[in-house]
Formats: structure tokens, C-alpha cells, sequence
């Protein structure tokens, strides 16, 4: 079944996964959910772990000690999957690219388990849930 | 306001090698890294301080140990600064005494490589599982 | 026989895969002792700090953790600012209160939300979660962001607060004051909640001394302590308002204590919006000598504390942060001891940590480190048990 179609036949179920954010993006993505918001009512939901997910959510720069994890968690994502890179931590590290004890940005740590993974970027520094939803509504008419 | 530098002289006065104030509130006390330990037991114990946290820092002449403490009812502030020689840095552990000092004692281990003995746990606290052992991120002879 | 259990603390969505980071170790139903890794989360900031320019670093460190994300400048630009011998103007005195209460105030309606979630009261959740908005709102009108603010700077302010935006401050903190009686009285008065929180999690005084913890964790076990008054900062002296604490230590004394603050905060606010002066938000810092200090702030989890060395040059020698979460998550160790699975993810959250390190949480057996539980089965463990409560309540 192609992406699109069972997109549009079930909107996608989250898993969110942190791999060394400050909170700032984690929070606001949890805002997603209270009442002014509410993306459920577009069908996103957040599950409680991959096996169930569609796309999967990560914030942080990817820490050294959470680069296995975040493959770990890709590993068990059903395919196809998607994972959106929210924040600037995510997308290019941001301002803690010269850390030492860095890792990421999420897309070359993905692309190490998978070359040819599905990643979109939602920048920001936290990117506004206006600009999340956006993104993600998006990213779903694009596939 | 009790001067707390003046109540620290009273008690062990000929341990203490240099004093500075910078702001009113905030003193900053030498002692040789034998007396620290105790001295801090000193200051947590006898006379009310609380550690806030200590600081490691490397420089040419060792690692210097800095044991920030609050007197929150008095309104002020003191550091106990010592040094640690190395290339063996180790002193003795606050956390039998005082469990708010184990992971603070563990970071700078893991950052540092000070040894503090007697500590209950000395394990890997903030590194990643895979870090070379050995490798001390905040000494300055790791940094390019 | 010994269990073991996982249970990532965190909404919704543990990380089941993942390795532990806090292991909480078990004997039967009850807890007996605590470890931690606390790895995933470093980001190495303070070697970062070092190379980057004095005015550079609070942009840093206002992403060790998003909650508090004006507290860690502020205490890092007071050490500079001690280093330097710096006045800074009042006009910014005010303004950095004004942002840092109201920091406070999201922080503290954020936690009651997490916490009712855990407890299964999710109205709760919805409801706290929704009033916060307008905070993060007034934040954005203010500051220019809704997290993140970098209104503070060596020497004062980046940015003013246009004295046309007063009174629409005054306007929103008491509404804001509305929704919190509303909300603080359905918490306080449940009686359901004052059987499922009183006696559960006990921080004891003597602990909480023991373990050095701060903030509301220690104001929750009779320790009077904040900085706000024991190190008066910003415009703290120049405003009324009053410590609260509360005796049992346990996590309704920890609720108490949140709610409440968050009505002193709104007072604060009030004031300083009313009796903010005009004139400069900064004086120009062009240099700073050689020297070290420390500065310190009451972050929305207890104190924020940085130390700073400067040699002269235009960056820092050594910049040191210890974040309240640092001495406050051990005191884990002392009140969850004793307690049962139902209750640990109750006791975890009242403590405050940053969301981030609440994510990643285990109860292990360190023998056979079996998992019996996933972290959605140990909230709805702790929402069974506010349901069998409410039951025998009669409600």
C-alpha cells in the first residue's frame, strides 16, 4: 500500500522520542494535544511505543549515549515510517554542535540504520506548534 | 550578618592559607586539599552550611576542587578552594557524610578523573556507555 | 522473589526499549534503593561555554532545560556581573523579575497538569494546561518568544517592555488569579486527592538537609529556604511577597507548595508591572577583569546556581552550572524508599525533575532485570489506585 493512500485512510500515530533536548521542543509538542491545539482532531495521536507508530518524532541532538537507543527505536517502527527532526537540536544540532558528547543531528544517525529513511525537518528553536502542525499536515500531502 | 570567614578563622584558622571576598556576600577560602575535606564536614556539620555543588576545574598546577556553600539564613556565601596534584588526583569523599555530594562527586570524576575515596559509588554517572575510559572532557590537555 | 519493573516517568510515552536511566531497585511491591545514568541528556555545555564569548553564553544556557530557560542567563549574567562590578539599572531589575515570575507561573501550572495526568485526573491536566496558554501568550507579546525569552544581558536588558503592555499584564495575571482559585480549590479540596497524595512520598526535613535539595522540594519539608530572599537578586527586596512552605514533606505538601506560589508570583507580577521605573535597561559592560564568582537564582525547581572564572580575555576560563534538578532527583532515593510501584510515579514527578530526565526511568531487579511492567501499565497502576479510592470515597 502506498504512503499516501493509507495516509489518508489513517492519520498517522506518533511516537515521540527525546535524545538529549533541553524540553523546550518536547513540551510544545505535548501542547499539540491540550485543548487549543488538539491535533487529534486531525488523527494524530501519541502512542506509547513504536511497534504502533507511523512516524516517529524526535527532538535533541542525538547524544552519544542516545544515538543506539534512537536506532533501536527505529529498528522496531514498522515500515514505511517517518520520522520528523523537530527543532534546531534535531535538524543540524544547533548550537551544541561542537559538543563532545554529541552525536547526531538525528539524520545521519537514522541514515547509519537506514540510508534511505524518511526524514523531514521542522526548524525552530522550539518551532512553534503552529509551525509543527504545519509541518506535518505538509509533510502528509507531500508523500 | 555573621562574618563566616571570621567564624571559620576561630575554628581552624592556621589551616587556612588565603582569603578573598569578591562581592559582600561571597568569600572565597584556600586550604591545602588534605584540610578540605574535613573543613567542609566542618561547615556542613557544625556550622550550617549547605553545599550547593563543587566545581573541578584543571589547571598547570592540578585540579582545583571548589565547594560552594550557602548559608541561606545568614545571607551569604563561601567557596572552599583547594587543589589536587596530579597526575593521581584523588581526595576524600563528602558523600559517606553527606549524600547531596554523590553525584556531584561523580561528575567530576567522570569530567575530571578526581578520585574521591571512600565514595560509596564511584561509577560512570554522565558519559555515554561507550566513552573512552581514561578520557577526562574537561581537562584541557583533552581539548584541541 | 525479587521483580522487576519498568517504569519510564514521562506523559504518555515511554521509551520501552530503552535502556534505563534511573533504575529504582524492588523487593516485592515495595522500593528499596536508586541508581542513574544520567547520560542521554549531556550535551557538554559547560566545555561549549568556554568557547564562546562572555555575551554568547547566555544564549547557551538558555537551552540546559527549556522550563527554566531564564533562569540559568539570569544566575550565569549575575556571576559575570559580580565578576565585573556591574549596577544594573532598576528599570531592568524589574524586568528581569517580571520575566522570571512568570516563567515561574508556567512552570509550576505545567507541573500540576503532569501531575494530575500521573494521578488520572486528566481534566486536571487539560484544564492547567489550557490556562497556561495565556501565560506562554504574554510571554510571546513581552519578550518576543514563548520559551526561550533572551531578555536578559550582562549589564541589564536586550530588550524593554513597553509600559503600554502594564496594564495588559495586570489584566491577564488576574484572570489568571480566577483560573487558579478555581483550580487550586477543586486539587486542594478532593478528598479523594488528600487520601491518594497525603503521607505518599515523605521527604523527610532531616533528608531533605541530608541531601542538600532546594526549591519547593525542601520548601515542602519545612526547609525555609529561597533565594529570592536568602540572596535577594532583581527586584525581589523591592517587591512584597512571602516564602511558602508547608511541614509534611509528602506530595500534597509539594502540590500545596506549587499552588500557592504561583499566587505570589501573580502578586509579584502585579507589582512589578505597577511599579516598574523608567529610565536605561542596561549600562554598557566592555570588558571584563579577571576574578570568579557565583550567581545564583530561585529557578521555578529551587536554585539555579552557575560559577564563573574569567581571566581577562573575552571568554570564560571556567563556567560551572548546577541545575536545582541536580540535588533534588537524588532526594528520589529518600522518598520513594519504602514505597509502593503504584506510588513511584507520583513521588518521581512531585519532585519536578526536567521533563527531559523524567523520560527515562526503571525499576530493575539487579539480578535478573526482568521487566514486569511498561510505563503506561504503572500510571494506569496510579490512576487504579485513585479510582479504587474514589470508589470507597463514594464519589
Amino acid at each position: 500500500m502506498g504512503w499516501k493512500m493509507w495516509a489518508l485512510k489513517k492519520s498517522p500515530w506518533v511516537f515521540h522520542v527525546n535524545t538529549g533536548a533541553c524540553n523546550n521542543c518536547d513540551i510544545e509538542i505535548l501542547e499539540l494535544l491540550t485543548p487549543r491545539f488538539d491535533v487529534e482532531r486531525f488523527g494524530i495521536r501519541l502512542v506509547g511505543t513504536p511497534r504502533h507508530a507511523d512516524a516517529l518524532v524526535v527532538t535533541g541532538v542525538v547524544t552519544r549515549q542516545a544515538a543506539p537507543r534512537l536506532k533501536e527505536v527505529y529498528r522496531q517502527t514498522p515500515k514505511p515510517c517517518v520520522v520528523f527532526a523537530i527543532g534546531a537540536c534535531a535538524c543540524s544540532m544547533g548550537i551544541f554542535k561542537e559538543g563532545y558528547h554529541v552525536a547526531g543531528p538525528v539524520d545521519k544517525v537514522i541514515r547509519e540504520e537506514d540510508p534511505n529513511a524518511i526524514i523531514l525537518y521542522i526548524p525552530g528553536c522550539p518551532p512553534k506548534p503552529e509551525a509543527m502542525i504545519l509541518g506535518v499536515v505538509k509533510a502528509l500531502s507531500l508523500l | 550578618m555573621i562574618d563566616m570567614l571570621a567564624e571559620l578563622r576561630t575554628s581552624h584558622g592556621s589551616r587556612i592559607l588565603g582569603a578573598e571576598h569578591g562581592s559582600p556576600r561571597q568569600t572565597f577560602v584556600t586550604v591545602s586539599d588534605s584540610d578540605a575535606p574535613t573543613i567542609a564536614r566542618h561547615i556542613s556539620e557544625k556550622m550550617g552550611g549547605r553545599l550547593v555543588t563543587i566545581t573541578g576545574l584543571d589547571t598547570p598546577d592540578g585540579i582545583e576542587l571548589l565547594y560552594h556553600f550557602a548559608f541561606d539564613a545568614n545571607h551569604s556565601l563561601l567557596t572552599l578552594k583547594t587543589r589536587v596534584k596530579k597526575p593521581d588526583p584523588r581526595i576524600l569523599s563528602l558523600a559517606p557524610h553527606l549524600p547531596g555530594a554523590e553525584w556531584i562527586e561523580r561528575e567530576i570524576h567522570d569530567l575530571l578523573g578526581v578520585v574521591f575515596e571512600g565514595h560509596p559509588r564511584l561509577e560512570r554517572l554522565i558519559l555515554a556507555d561507550d566513552w573512552p575510559a581514561g578520557v577526562h572532557p574537561l581537562r584541557k590537555d583533552e581539548q584541541q | 522473589m525479587r521483580k522487576t519493573t519498568l517504569i519510564p516517568i514521562g506523559p504518555y510515552h515511554p521509551l520501552q526499549e530503552e535502556a534505563e536511566f534511573f533504575q529504582l531497585y524492588v523487593e516485592g511491591e515495595k522500593v528499596v534503593d536508586m541508581d542513574v545514568r544520567l547520560s542521554y541528556n549531556h550535551r557538554g555545555i559547560e566545555r561549549l561555554s568556554e568557547s564562546m564569548t562572555f555575551d554568547q553564553v547566555p544564549f547557551l544556557v538558555e537551552r540546559v532545560c527549556g522550563i527554566c530557560s531564564a533562569s540559568h542567563p539570569l544566575a550565569y549574567i549575575q556571576a559575570v556581573e559580580d565578576i565585573a562590578g556591574v549596577k544594573v539599572p532598576e528599570r531592568a531589575l524589574y524586568l528581569r523579575t517580571l520575566v522570571n515570575e512568570l516563567e515561574r507561573i508556567h512552570s509550576h501550572v505545567l507541573w500540576v497538569g503532569l501531575a494530575g495526568h500521573f494521578i488520572g485526573y486528566n481534566t486536571v491536566w487539560m484544564w492547567a494546561w489550557k490556562y497556561r496558554e495565556p501565560i506562554l501568550d504574554l510571554l510571546e507579546k513581552t519578550t518576543g518568544s514563548r520559551i526561550n525569552y533572551a531578555n536578559a544581558m550582562i549589564g541589564g536588558c536586550r530588550r524593554d517592555i513597553s509600559n503600554d503592555l502594564m496594564p495588559l499584564i495586570i489584566k491577564e495575571m488576574d484572570e489568571l488569579a480566577g483560573h487558579m482559585d478555581m483550580l487550586t480549590k477543586a486539587i486542594l479540596d478532593d478528598p479523594v486527592l488528600h487520601a491518594r497524595l497525603k503521607g505518599v512520598g515523605v521527604l523527610s526535613k532531616a533528608d531533605a538537609i541530608r541531601y542538600c535539595v532546594t526549591g519547593p522540594t525542601a520548601r515542602a519539608s519545612g526547609v525555609a529556604i529561597d533565594v529570592r530572599r536568602d540572596d535577594p537578586y532583581a527586584a525581589y527586596e523591592l517587591v512584597e511577597w512571602k516564602i511558602i512552605t508547608q511541614e509534611t514533606g509528602d506530595v500534597f505538601a509539594k502540590a500545596v507548595v506549587r499552588l500557592l506560589e504561583t499566587f505570589e508570583s501573580i502578586k509579584i507580577v502585579k507589582q512589578c508591572a505597577a511599579k516598574i521605573p523608567g529610565g536605561p535597561i542596561a549600562v554598557e559592560v566592555r570588558e571584563i577583569p579577571p576574578g570568579e564568582a557565583v550567581g545564583h537564582v530561585e529557578a521555578p525547581r529551587g536554585e539555579t546556581f552557575h560559577y564563573v572564572r574569567s581571566d581577562g580575555t573575552n571568554r570564560p576560563v571556567r563556567h560551572k552550572i548546577r541545575a536545582p534538578s541536580y540535588v533534588n532527583v537524588p532526594s528520589f532515593k529518600a522518598s520513594c524508599i519504602g514505597a509502593t510501584i503504584s506510588d513511584v510515579a507520583i513521588t518521581m514527578a512531585a519532585v519536578d525533575p526536567c521533563y527531559s530526565c523524567t523520560e527515562r526511568m526503571a525499576v530493575v531487579d539487579r539480578g535478573s532485570r526482568k521487566r514486569l511492567y511498561t510505563g503506561e501499565e504503572l500510571i494506569r497502576l496510579s490512576e487504579d489506585k485513585t479510582r479504587r479510592m474514589r470508589e470507597e470515597a463514594g464519589i
